[in-house]
């Protein structure tokens, strides 16, 4: 392939003489000789494009298709055609952050809607322009908390959130003085007992996730009146496609909505990207990380779109700054928001709806018909967790027959040897649902 | 300057108004002229027992962010929810709009705070 170094020997000579060296070795002198490589990098040498392509397509062939029942955070819901289009326009996809925001009013204005349609979802108030992922915003709306709760160092996360999130949050206060201490779970969802038990004034945040990690909705009636007794501040997090048929956090009574925005409009990739959303009400706006579009007016009275509260971290707390979010993930909430708004609530039931229907279609088949044991008798959206003995080889055999059966829970869990846990969305048909419950049953009675 | 003859001063440039048993603290006229356009004035909590000299709370301006120091120790009884709206009164009037107010535990720090004179000399040197 062409060289992309394009300067020649005498340029390279005329460099060291500017700066008064004889070698480009010399440039490397301050480090020790013992670490210093003597041998040339191992690099074949170069091939036209045509044979990296070929090679390249090789590669990509030994990918395995399969139907994906497959969530714990990214799942595969169809995408309309217009959102990659749209994202795949240049004057989007070449833009990292507006810079020079107010000159990109296409971009702020896409921020702005989606904004507006995660308040919509969440029944709060005010969003800010996203977050990288559903982890990240957890973290953040914790660190709200504390900064709102000042004397308060605990910190209450429910042992049925997503362990990855959890992992994100211990990272985030690793060396802060600020406890994390788990609710226990019983039966697989969050017991409210342990939380009563536990809670004092000295409890900043409490964070749930519903649907939780093993796809069982949380019935948080009466949390928020037990959280906001003790001053401490409600977070929930939810898998934003159930906000379209479940209680949105506002319902639910509580102060901060987080979640991941991957569900609307964006593939499922390696497991990213998402986008966070992170919602909240008019009193906490300032605790917010980030920045946020709002909408005003230019001098000739038209409407206009400006970044605010975005100045404060970067530019004039600086080190009294509460979080060290600048940016947001433009590009993947503007897929988002080309989702939803291509979409619309309708549609947005509709995918509900139809995920939901369509899972329980499965879970009714695999517990009667295959008498699989779900890990307790709970209500679930769109994913939920059975026990299916010697997981680890049936979810192998399943695969090399065209079925990713779900996600093993032992790689969080290890005491959840064979706990499965499988999501179905509106794009599973029931032909593809048949085939799993028939690939199923023959590898069991193997 | 405008450094009224009622009130006493800290180097931090907050001011504290006795009634009783209770300081009202709020920021002097130079303060707010230093910081501009006030467009944040985070209110403490309630209740929150208070060193004097220990941050109680935050103020943002166009410019800067600015901590408010408590001028005396006790127990934020009181605090001006009128700014959570309108931030502005502490530029408009530095003097009237208190931040939050504390029932002191040791009245006699008060005597350790600038009186006008003591202040409007600390701030020529300043």
């Amino acid at each position: 392939m062409f060289s992309y170094l394009p300067q020649t020997e005498k340029d390279i000579r005329e460099m060291l003489e500017v700066i008064g060296v004889d070698s480009i070795d010399e440039l490397f002198k301050d480090i020790p000789k013992e670490i210093l490589m003597n041998t040339p990098l191992n690099i074949p040498k170069g091939i036209s494009e045509y044979e990296v392509f070929k090679r390249m397509t090789e590669l990509a062939e030994k990918n395995r298709q399969g139907i994906s029942f497959m969530g714990c955070g990214s799942y595969e819901h169809l995408i309309p055609s217009v959102v990659g289009h749209i994202l795949q326009l240049p004057n989007f996809y070449t833009a990292y952050t507006p810079y020079q925001a107010e000159i990109s009013q296409g971009i702020l204005q896409s921020i702005f809607e989606f904004q507006t349609l995660i308040c919509e979802l969440t029944g709060m108030e005010v969003s800010n322009a996203s977050l990288y992922d559903d982890h990240t915003a957890a973290s953040e709306a914790i660190t709200m908390a504390v900064n709102t709760r000042k004397k308060a160092d605990r910190v209450l996360v429910s042992g049925t959130i997503h362990p990855n999130t959890r992992s994100v949050i211990e990272t985030f206060f690793y060396d802060v003085s600020i406890k994390i201490e788990e609710i226990p779970s019983k039966d697989y969802v969050t017991s409210i007992d342990a939380l009563t038990e536990m809670i004092d004034e000295n409890v900043a945040a409490v964070l749930i996730q519903t649907p939780n990690i093993y796809g069982w909705t949380e019935d948080l009636s009466g949390f928020a009146d037990i959280v906001h007794e003790n001053k401490a501040l409600l977070i929930v997090s939810s898998n934003p496609m159930s906000l379209g048929l479940l209680k949105s956090q506002a319902d639910w009574g509580a102060d901060i909505a987080i979640g991941g925005t991957q569900p609307f409009g964006l593939a499922t990739y390696f497991g990213g990207p998402s986008v966070g959303y992170i919602s909240t009400g008019t009193k906490l706006t300032r605790k917010m990380p980030g920045r946020i579009v709002g909408q005003t007016k230019d001098v000739d009275d038209k409407r206009a779109f400006v970044l605010t509260l975005q100045a404060r971290e970067q530019h004039i707390k600086r080190q009294r700054a509460t979080s060290n979010i600048c940016s947001n993930q433009a590009l993947a909430a503007m897929g988002s928001g080309i989702y939803l708004s291509t979409v619309g609530w309708n549609g947005l039931k509709k995918a509900a709806t139809m995920s939901f229907q369509k899972a329980h279609y499965l879970y009714r088949r695999l517990t009667e018909e295959l008498g699989l044991k779900p890990l307790a008798n709970k209500d679930f959206f769109n994913e939920f967790t059975l026990i299916i003995p010697e997981s680890d080889k049936v979810l192998i055999d399943m695969e090399s027959q065209g079925i990713f059966a779900g996600v093993g829970l032992s790689r969080f869990f290890p005491e959840l040897k064979d706990a499965v846990t499988i999501a179905v969305t509106e794009k599973r048909t029931k032909e593809e649902m048949d085939a799993y419950v028939d690939l199923l049953k023959g590898v069991l009675n193997e | 300057m405008n450094i009224p003859s009622d009130l006493k001063y800290t180097e931090g440039h907050e001011w504290i108004r006795v009634e009783g048993n209770v300081g009202y603290v709020g920021i002097t006229d130079h303060a707010q002229h230093e910081l501009g356009d006030i467009v944040y004035v985070e209110l403490p909590e309630i209740d929150t027992e208070i060193e004097s000299k220990e941050e109680a709370t935050n103020i943002e301006s166009v410019k800067a962010a600015a901590p408010v120091y408590s001028p005396v120790s006790g127990k934020i009884v009181k605090i001006n929810e009128d700014l959570e709206d309108s931030s502005e009164l502490l530029n408009t009037d530095a003097y009237g709009a208190y931040i939050f107010a504390v029932e002191m535990t040791d009245k006699s720090e008060i005597d350790s705070l600038m009186d006008a004179a003591a202040y409007e000399e600390f701030l020529e040197k300043e």
